[in-house]
């Protein structure tokens, strides 16, 4: 992507908000980015659509997944560099409560970064941080720059 | 007794927008087919699902969507508890990126059933299911309290 490449040429990190912005289905979910310095925090706005149990109501599994996995992959843009993207490899994600119809905040830790492989946890929450809905924990292939390859 | 979805839901008969669960409504999930525990389930191609603009490969997130609720579908069939099942942990490996402009389908087969727990494998291809773009396990909680009147599939969280 442009951003990420520019930003690498520049030698900064790539502004993470119009990084979101740049991908058609962050932007459908509603993600925003919430950064202080080094911390960084995502959200997900609570919308009808993310509902998968009209009953309870809950969120869709499938969402709370995508939220945490792009939750990893903004993590690794501001502490990795990689000239792409991270790609997932596997991810594994265990839900521990429902989603409730509000907004989801999420927060991610690379544990190991690896020359083209990086692990990453990452954990969703609502009202309470000490009661996640759910956790991720993934391996994402990057892209090193091409000057670090040989 | 049949292990089929009833047929007088129409979201359960084949080729129907699963329109009883919003956001499968919001990505067109269809059912394509169902069995006594298996399901195929079809996420169509579109722009606003794209998750690299430079190459208009589908996001990741929808993959997610797509083999969790169809794994759902899957235990719901087997098990006859649309609405009562939760999804406990789901692990998905990523073979290869999706075709841009394809769309996805999804199996999934329930294998395992215990008093608590279904057990779910399945995978996401385009058209061989001997390519796949990506695999998944996964396992849910049966018997999940839901109100009286529930009536969706739902893949979703509890």
């Amino acid at each position: 992507m442009d951003l990420i490449k520019r930003a690498i040429a520049e030698g900064r990190k790539p502004e993470l908000q119009k990084l979101v912005d740049a991908i058609p289905y962050c932007r459908f979910l509603g993600i925003e980015v919430d950064r202080k310095g080094s911390e960084l925090t995502t959200v997900l706005r609570f919308d009808h659509e993310l509902i998968g149990n009209p009953v309870l109501p809950a969120l869709h599994g499938g969402v709370v997944g995508a939220f945490l996995e792009v939750t990893a992959v903004i993590q690794l843009m501001l502490e990795v560099v990689s000239e792409d993207l991270p790609k997932p490899v596997d991810i594994s994600i265990d839900y521990l409560r429902s989603g409730k119809p509000v907004d989801t905040y999420a927060r991610a830790i690379v544990t190991k970064q690896g020359r083209r492989v990086c692990n990453v946890r990452a954990e969703a929450w609502q009202d309470e941080h000490a009661r996640p809905i759910a956790a991720l924990h993934g391996h994402f292939l990057i892209k090193p720059q091409e000057t670090e390859r040989n | 007794m049949s292990n089929d979805l009833p047929s007088t839901v129409p979201e359960h008969r084949p080729g129907f927008v699963l329109s009883g669960v919003p956001h499968a409504a919001a990505i067109q999930l269809t059912i394509m087919e169902v069995k006594a525990g298996e399901a195929v389930c079809k996420v169509p191609y579109a722009e606003h699902l794209v998750g690299n603009p430079d190459t208009g490969v589908i996001h990741g997130g929808v993959i997610t969507s797509l083999l969790d609720n169809t794994c759902g579908v899957a235990v719901g069939s087997k098990t006859q508890l649309m609405g009562h099942i939760a999804t406990l942990d789901l692990r998905i490996d990523y073979m290869k990126p999706a075709k841009p402009g394809e769309d996805i389908l999804a199996f999934a087969e329930c294998y395992k059933v215990t008093k608590n727990i279904a057990f779910v494998r399945g995978l996401a291809y385009h058209a061989d299911r001997n390519d796949p773009i990506a695999t998944c396990a996964a396992a849910f909680m049966l018997g999940t309290k839901a109100q009286k009147g529930a009536n969706v599939a739902s893949g979703g969280t509890p």
